[in-house]
């Protein structure tokens, strides 16, 4: 393959490389105040990325002609639904970040920094490359590039002592998480003799040792960490709670699809053939996540620490979907992550408008105290966002529980989801919390100030998507992860 | 009627009406609701009338493949039929019950109601098991919100409760379904009705269905959420409540666990027995010395869904028509027992027993329906309460001699709990002068009650209009659980008939011939 057939496979990726280059620039010499076009070109640019991929994505796209660089990179049908919804859900979070940044309580005089779009755009292409990886290296090459500007986003409050707090602890813990991993590629790269994913699995067939079993288990704990799956989920809540709250919008939806995609490929593409040496692993840390993030979530008073709590238990569900090991699993949590971004946008979209005369985020259930009287549309949009999240039909989010669930008990693992269904009651209770300090208690009696046109167009439309209308948008949805769960086994 | 899809459109006028309650006032939100269930129960009754007894099994039916993963098809046959006309009747006098009681954010509270009407008509029309599951478990949503907003003193606790335990109950249902789906190969509902499913699958599928199915009946000991949810809503989502949403529970029981898995439901039913004589017993006498009406009531819901639940289980067509009636009896006397209760509470804000007395007094007429209801929901004879429970014992006596007494000893103690409620509540002294300057029922009170008397008399008079519709379902229901029906212990042996009867005076013989034949129905 020459190398104008990989860079044209590579072509929304140039894109964003090209944009991000230039935007630093303008950046630098143009300083803050021109944060704003910057946010829009940078928006732009990823919509334009998005626009190249809709072809590929339409018509499905796997085999040998997907693979760019010698087999350093995939772009298959996987690849390219994963990017797709990293675009949309990076585009939503820098809509929403101007008006958060130009607020008071922001505590900068200056409104939004101008390195602020361009971080998201070199996170973004971290995550392109980490879902279309096809070789350790590469993955490794994405994985750092989307967390560095991951740690630096969280600490982008410099004057903030929690933002501050937030970007170290993500980082001390994402470096030693990133560690766990190298270790894993190295001894996986050791008994195998290889870094390519095709390399690894060949030299993965038949019996394991104990040594290449080590990488295995090295490897999937150190995505683990990124995807927040208990037992490695300590950083997120504290992440969340101190980064601001625009960035922990992006952080639990892009990297959180990157990291999920990422795990699935590396399961499916590199350790399919031996699903009984992870597979235990991965239910383990499904029911884990459900659980914890269920229980960690029920004494939560602060809104986005229970978010947080909200993320690891949905990653639980995701992970349900990996463990069937099979296309449905994998379509299903593909459509799962879909709906899983649109819900927790929303929510972060609906927090992020809640504000009081001064700007102040509302951060507590204390807070929003009989807000259904004070901000009707945002708590009934909000009742929505919960009610979904918890599974209720007649709301999207039941779909995804309901997709997951149909693949776990098809694949006959029926003790298995039986256990992690009833373990997801756990979880509504803190969701219908949320709607009783927003419906059934007396107002705070807390001045509510305004809120962007650009917030109640994303919250207007994220409600839409997970209203019931949104089934009608199943059919394509399911037709589109079909495809690319297709692509992620026709490599096997 | 051709090519009308009434079904859809008996869901879109609440829809709509739901829609415009939203974003109206208060006394627009009123009229609005008041509209849209009318015209739904006009909907309900031109389905009625067009419904074709004996005809084909499943009329009315709609199907489009608007989704992944199931379809939206609709359609019913005559117990959801009636069930489904149980519920539009009910809307509109809920809307007229919350007429003035309710203040604070109608709007709102009439689109619960709205969205809830929808709900409810799905879940009897859902020919698609997941449609089904969809239909059923979104009523969580508004009913949480009816208890939680416009409830009571305790109402959040009580929301909690409902919500978490049916909740619980019905995700493990959505595994039995996922089950059944991957293996039949169809979500399709009258498909699966007919599947055999293999005997020791049966046994787990039936238990998860249960697990749903007894938390909406609801059955002892899973009641506790009942009488704290009646207690804490307002008075028009008690009436839903005992109306219609504790029906799910038996529509469940006689759509889904009867048909689908009949070995398992013949080898459960010593533990539905089980239950029910303790909820007869236990609930009628809890039910007894209460000092709060509503909860009185309450209780009495359990210990009359109890002979639901028999009478389903008797594994013939007396004990499940019997069940059919008490359930439609039950949705018109308990609701209309707590519109009564929340006609007094409008006037006087409790509910306690002993605030009142001697109302018979000052408020004849209203005294004059209590008791009315009163006598309905002990089982007097001209009345709805005693068809239902009679077909119902006389069902279970062929199957268990023991448990039909057992369960008939509830009759007496209804008696004696309903009885002693009146007495307190509408006989003796004026001891409150509070309670004897309240003035009697309002026009608004008329045209709640009066429609639900009539029906009640209706039904207690000529239980055929009722039983036509079912007949044939029943027969088909009854045909499919004969193969794994238990062996009853009453040993019915038919005697060789007199000659003559012993007052015969010779041409009697042919009616006796025929009331003989009306009565194996």
């Amino acid at each position: 393959m020459d190398f104008a057939a990989s860079f044209a496979l590579v072509l929304p990726e140039l894109v964003l490389t090209a944009t991000g280059l230039v935007l630093l620039l303008v950046a630098a010499w143009g300083g803050d105040k021109t944060a704003r076009p910057i946010a829009i070109l940078a928006a732009s640019a990823l919509f334009a990325s998005g626009l190249l991929l809709v072809p590929g994505l339409h018509n499905g796209t796997d085999g040998p002609a997907t693979l760019a660089f010698g087999g350093l990179l995939k772009i298959d049908s996987f690849a390219l639904f994963a990017k797709a919804l990293i675009y949309l859900s990076a585009i939503g979070a820098l809509m929403i970040a101007p008006a958060f940044f130009a607020s008071p309580s922001a505590g900068t005089e200056r409104g939004m920094r101008a390195e602020y779009p361009v971080l998201v755009l070199f996170a973004c292409l971290g995550m392109s490359i980490m879902v279309s990886a096809n070789d350790f290296m590469s993955l490794y090459l994405g994985l750092e590039l989307n967390s560095l500007s991951a740690y630096v986003l969280a600490a982008i409050l410099r004057r903030d002592t929690r933002s501050g707090e937030a970007g170290l602890k993500y980082f001390v813990l994402g470096a030693l998480a990133s560690g766990i991993l190298l270790y894993g590629i190295s001894l996986l790269y050791g008994f195998t003799g290889g870094t390519s994913f095709a390399a690894v699995r060949a030299g993965l067939t038949g019996e394991m040792g104990t040594g290449a079993l080590f990488g295995v288990i090295f490897v999937l704990s150190g995505l683990a960490f990124k995807i927040s799956a208990v037992p490695f989920h300590m950083w997120t809540p504290d992440v969340y709670e101190g980064a601001p709250t625009p960035v922990t919008a992006f952080f639990a939806t892009a990297p959180k699809v990157a990291a999920v995609a990422l795990t699935a490929r590396v399961v499916f593409e590199v350790f399919g053939g031996q699903v009984a040496a992870w597979q235990q692993i991965v239910m383990f840390m499904a029911l884990a996540s459900i659980v914890f993030g269920a229980l960690g979530a029920i004494g939560q008073e602060n809104l986005k620490r229970l978010l947080a709590f909200s993320s690891i238990n949905n990653v639980g569900f995701i992970l349900l979907g990996l463990a069937v090991a099979n296309a449905d699993g994998a379509s299903a949590m593909l459509v799962y992550l879909f709906i899983y971004v649109a819900m927790s946008l929303g929510c972060f979209v609906a927090l992020l408008m809640l504000r009081d005369e001064e700007g102040a985020l509302f951060e507590t259930f204390a807070d929003i105290r009989g807000l259904s009287v004070t901000r009707p549309a945002i708590a009934w949009a909000l009742l929505l966002f919960m009610f979904s999240l918890a599974g209720i039909p007649p709301l999207l989010g039941f779909y995804a529980k309901f997709v997951i669930f149909q693949a776990t008990i098809e694949a006959n693992l029926v003790v298995f989801g039986a256990i992690a269904i009833a373990a997801s009651v756990i979880g509504a209770f803190y969701y219908i919390k949320f709607v009783k300090v927003m419906f059934f208690d007396e107002p705070a009696g807390v001045v509510t100030g305004k809120s962007e046109t650009g917030h109640w167009v994303l919250l207007a439309l994220t409600a839409l998507i997970i209203s019931p209308l949104g089934y009608l948008l199943t059919p394509s949805l399911t037709d589109l992860a079909g495809k690319a769960a297709a692509s992620l086994f026709l490599a096997v | 009627m051709e090519g009308l899809p009434i079904l859809s459109l008996m869901m879109l006028v609440p829809l709509a009406g739901a829609a415009a309650c939203l974003f109206s006032g208060a006394n627009a939100a009123r009229w609005i609701a008041l509209g849209a269930t009318l015209v739904t129960f006009v909907l309900g009754v031109i389905l009625w009338s067009n419904y074709q007894i004996g005809g084909p099994q499943w009329q009315f039916t709609e199907r489009a493949e608007l989704f992944a993963g199931f379809s939206y098809a609709l359609g019913i046959d005559g117990i959801a039929l009636m069930l489904i006309m149980l519920s539009v009747f009910l809307m509109p006098v809920c809307i007229l019950a919350s007429w003035d009681s309710v203040t604070k954010r109608v709007g709102e509270y009439m689109a619960a109601f709205l969205f809830m009407e929808v709900l409810m008509i799905g879940t009897f029309a859902a020919q698609d098991l997941f449609l089904f599951y969809v239909f059923f478990e979104a009523g969580l949503i508004p009913m949480y919100l009816i208890i939680g907003v416009w409830g009571g003193d305790n109402r959040i606790y009580a929301s909690y409760k409902f919500f978490l335990y049916t909740l619980f109950g019905s995700v493990l249902m959505l595994i039995a379904m996922f089950w059944m789906v991957a293996q039949a190969g169809t979500s399709d509902i009258p498909t699966l009705m007919e599947y055999g499913f293999p005997a020791s699958a049966q046994t787990w599928l039936w238990l998860a269905f249960f697990a749903s199915f007894a938390v909406k009946v609801p059955m002892w000991p899973l009641h506790t959420w009942l009488p704290d949810a009646h207690v804490q809503a307002p008075t028009a989502g008690s009436v839903i409540l005992a109306g219609v949403l504790l029906k799910l529970g038996g529509y469940g029981f006689i759509r889904f666990s009867l048909p689908m898995f009949p070995e398992a439901s013949a080898q459960f039913a010593w533990l539905v027995f089980a239950l029910s004589m303790i909820a007869v017993v236990y609930t009628s006498l809890v039910a007894l010395v209460q000092s709060d009406m509503k909860k009185l009531i309450a209780y009495s819901s359990v210990a009359h869904m109890a002979i639901v639940t028999v009478g389903l289980f008797a594994f013939n067509v007396q004990g499940l028509e019997g069940a059919m009636i008490v359930m439609l009896s039950h949705g018109l006397v308990s609701g209309a027992l707590f519109l009564c209760v929340g006609v007094i509470y409008d006037r006087l804000h409790t509910r306690e027993i002993t605030r009142y007395g001697g109302l018979a007094i000052n408020m004849p007429y209203y005294a004059l329906f209590f008791l009315l209801f009163t006598m309905a929901s002990i089982g007097l004879p001209g009345t709805s309460g005693f068809v239902g429970e009679f077909l119902s014992l006389a069902g279970i006596y062929q199957t268990s001699s023991t448990v039909a007494l057992i369960c008939t000893t509830g009759i007496i103690l209804g008696a004696a709990y309903m009885l002693y409620l009146y007495r307190r509540v509408a006989f003796g002294g004026q001891t409150n002068e509070d309670a004897a300057a309240m003035p009697d029922i309002s026009a608004r009170e008329w045209i709640m009650m009066a429609p639900i008397a009539a029906a009640v008399l209706w039904m207690g008079v000529y239980p055929e209009s009722f039983l036509a519709p079912m007949r044939k379902d029943i027969a088909v229901l009854d045909a499919r659980l004969a193969a794994a029906a238990p062996a009853g212990d009453a040993r019915l042996a038919p005697g060789t008939p007199r000659a003559q009867a012993a007052n015969a005076l010779g041409h009697h013989e042919g009616m006796e011939h025929e009331s003989a034949k009306e009565g194996a129905h």
